[in-house]
């Protein structure tokens, strides 16, 4: 068990995971930097976290799907001990399969921008020796399905980036964990019907992410049940799988 | 399904649960008729409508804490316990606390809380240096005695039937421990209790257990409870350098639903009994934890009601008529023979600025009784001598009570004007405020 590296930067800080990331954080005694679309969005939840926690907490700019990744990891107060990749977009799969611009942010949101931003990060981390990145990726990424291969296939692009860059760093003194959440009751999900039992609250996914983190875990499944599920799942023949509705 | 903690009545509520104050206020404009819920500690059907609820869950950020005026601001949806817990180590507590920390600012706001300081300190409206409230029409407005007065007098006990509280300052309390000097006295009789409180005013808390199944000579005899907050120097000598370490201990939940049989008579009475001989008179240093929220360390204990849920009671009685009064409700309680697993008096202090506060000068009475249509006819008495004796029930507890009960409230009408003057009427509302036509 090891106390996870501070401070920690989130960046998609404005999600339902992420703030219950940081007051997970925060309660272990990380300082905090939180990065967000919209930062001043950010501010009753950082100083909630100050009050509660005497967290230090910072507040900056960051759009995951910038080009250049540079101006924004330069401009941190520090580099992070930890980075926690939050930034994703479900999207629509209809909406995103009839208009490439709209398909194009739901990949540039779940893998080319965290990609490019993580790697930026990666590289520092490599030199100075030590680091976490950690990385919500998504059973969605395992298999792609009919009903939202768009947003599956950006995930399992971000899946194995992770586990090639663990591979990378395996003997750099960085650790990279592959975060795989299932289904969580947030806003990302509002209005869907979710199987309970399937179905993790942003504060379990928090404590499970912390708990990998401090055991030096490579992949975690949020609900264990979700690890036979996607086995079964990824073993079904593709002659199969392509008749059936998912 | 939502119901409030007496598990009784369960209504079907379309809900909404917004997690920023743009979004709690468009909630508002959206449905027709709402009320709002902060963590559903009120017994009965205050927090209950079929057409609207607004969980405050996610409204739970603490804003500001100046140390050195000892003032915390907060949103509406902040629990108690996490105030408790985030400021006591820093030596601040609450200026007034229920009886469970497992409410939000904004619930203690709308039932205007009292403690077992309230004879000294008041409910928790009067720490309280403003709050921001949102209205149907789109309006967030700030209420303090100052500024929109009424429509702070309206809400502070108003039960949210004034629209949204989603932010509050209020002043906390200084304290050099997390300890509680408790004085337990042993009161033989209802005259006795009423002695013991009466000549206990100096101290800044005190209650009352009291065993709701004695009658004729031994009728009221109660256990008082008188406490301080303990000074850093009356710790024990290896403690003062943590005065504000707690012993670590789980919280306990309640398993199953109880059956009925174990709430019947005698389990009951043996209970008291055991109970009312096992506490020794005298003085001792408790945790402040157990002292204020001995129910709390078992959580989920509404289910030894079992799946009928229960009521609870709470009136109070003009101190004139606070020795006559409590005597028949106490007697009618015992001839009722239904068991009541807890019963509390507590002297009160001064009437508060709120329209639909509860407190008064007096004595208050607080008991649970499981649901059943003998229970519920034995509350309907108790109405009928709480009213005969110019006394009022409280609203945070009720689930029951008829339109009638609401003249023990004399700024009705006050209330009904401000509801009126600011749009409020049919937009904000709740199964208990249609019950007892509040308007």
């Amino acid at each position: 068990m090891t106390q996870p590296l501070s401070p920690v930067l989130i960046i998609g800080a404005g999600s339902d995971i992420a703030r219950a990331l940081a007051r997970a954080y925060a309660a272990r005694g990380c300082a905090l930097i939180l990065a967000a679309r919209d930062p001043a969005a950010l501010a009753t939840l950082a100083s909630d976290l100050e009050i509660r926690h005497r967290a230090a907490v910072t507040l900056v700019a960051c759009d995951v799907t910038a080009a250049d990744p540079e101006p924004f990891v330069t401009s941190l107060p520090v580099l992070p001990g930890t980075v926690v990749m939050v930034a994703g977009l479900l999207g629509d799969q209809a909406e995103s399969a009839a208009d490439a611009a709209v398909a194009e942010r739901v990949m540039a949101t779940n893998y080319n921008g965290p990609a490019r931003l993580l790697l930026s990060l990666a590289r520092r981390m490599e030199a100075r020796g030590s680091g976490a990145i950690i990385g919500i990726s998504s059973v969605a990424g395992e298999r792609g399905r009919g009903s939202n291969f768009i947003y599956g296939s950006a995930k399992a692009g971000f899946t194995a980036f992770l586990s090639g860059l663990r591979n990378h760093l395996a003997r750099k003194g960085v650790h990279v964990l592959t975060v795989k959440p299932g289904f969580v009751a947030t806003r990302m999900t509002e209005g869907m019907e979710l199987p309970p039992r399937l179905t993790a609250r942003p504060e379990q996914v928090a404590e499970a992410i912390l708990r990998a983190q401090e055991k030096g875990r490579d992949v975690v499944y949020v609900k264990p049940l979700w690890r036979m599920i996607m086995a079964i799942i990824r073993a079904v023949p593709e002659g199969v799988f392509k008749k059936l509705s998912l | 399904m939502l119901s409030g903690w007496g598990r009784w009545p369960i209504a079907r509520c379309a809900v909404t649960e917004p997690g920023t104050s743009a979004a709690a206020g468009a909630a508002l404009a959206d449905f027709t008729s709402i009320i709002p819920r902060g963590n559903g500690r009120s017994y009965g059907d205050a927090s209950l409508n079929p057409d609207g609820v607004l969980l405050t869950s996610r409204l739970g950020h603490m804003l500001t804490l100046d140390e050195a005026a000892g003032v915390l601001e907060c949103e509406g949806g902040t629990l108690l316990s996490d105030i408790i817990e985030a400021l006591l180590p820093r030596g601040w507590f609450a200026p007034v606390t229920p009886g469970t920390r497992f409410v939000t600012v904004g619930g203690m706001i709308a039932a205007d809380v009292h403690g077992k300081n309230h004879h000294g300190a008041g409910g928790f409206g009067g720490h309280l240096l403003w709050l921001d409230l949102a209205l149907p029409d789109g309006r967030v407005l700030r209420c303090s005695p100052a500024e929109h007065e009424e429509l702070f007098a309206a809400t502070c006990g108003g039960m949210g039937l004034t629209g949204l509280i989603l932010r509050a300052a209020f002043r906390l309390l200084r304290v050099e421990t997390a300890r509680i000097r408790q004085r337990t006295v042993r009161a033989p009789d209802l005259d006795a209790a009423f002695a013991i409180f009466e000549s206990a005013q100096d101290w800044t808390y005190s209650v009352a257990w009291i065993d709701g199944l004695q009658t004729d000579a031994r009728l009221g005899r109660s256990l008082l409870f008188l406490g301080e907050h303990a000074r850093a120097e009356e710790l024990p000598l290896a403690e003062r350098s943590r005065p504000f370490a707690r012993a670590a201990r789980a919280p306990k939940r309640v398993p199953i639903d109880f059956p009925a049989i174990a709430l019947s008579r005698l389990p009951v009475r043996a209970f008291n009994t055991l109970y009312y001989q096992r506490q020794r008179p005298g003085d001792a240093l408790v945790d402040l934890y157990p002292y204020f929220y001995p129910l709390d360390a078992l959580l989920e204990w509404n289910r030894i009601y079992g799946r009928r849920g229960f009521v609870q009671y709470q009136c109070v009685l003009p101190l004139a008529e606070s020795r006559a009064g409590m005597r028949r409700l106490l007697e009618a309680i015992a001839r009722g023979g239904n068991a009541s697993f807890l019963a509390v008096l507590k002297r009160m202090g001064a009437e508060s600025f709120g329209h639909l506060s509860f407190p008064m000068e007096g004595y208050t009475l607080a008991m649970d009784f499981p649901t059943s249509t003998g229970n519920l006819a034995l509350l309907d008495r108790l109405d009928a001598i709480t009213a005969e004796h110019g006394g009022r029930i409280y609203l945070a507890k009720d689930a029951r009570a008829a339109p009638a009960t609401m003249r023990g409230y004399p700024r009705l009408e006050r209330f009904r004007a401000v509801r009126r003057d600011y749009g409020l009427v049919g937009r904000l509302e709740s199964l208990q405020s249609q019950r007892l036509e509040i308007g």
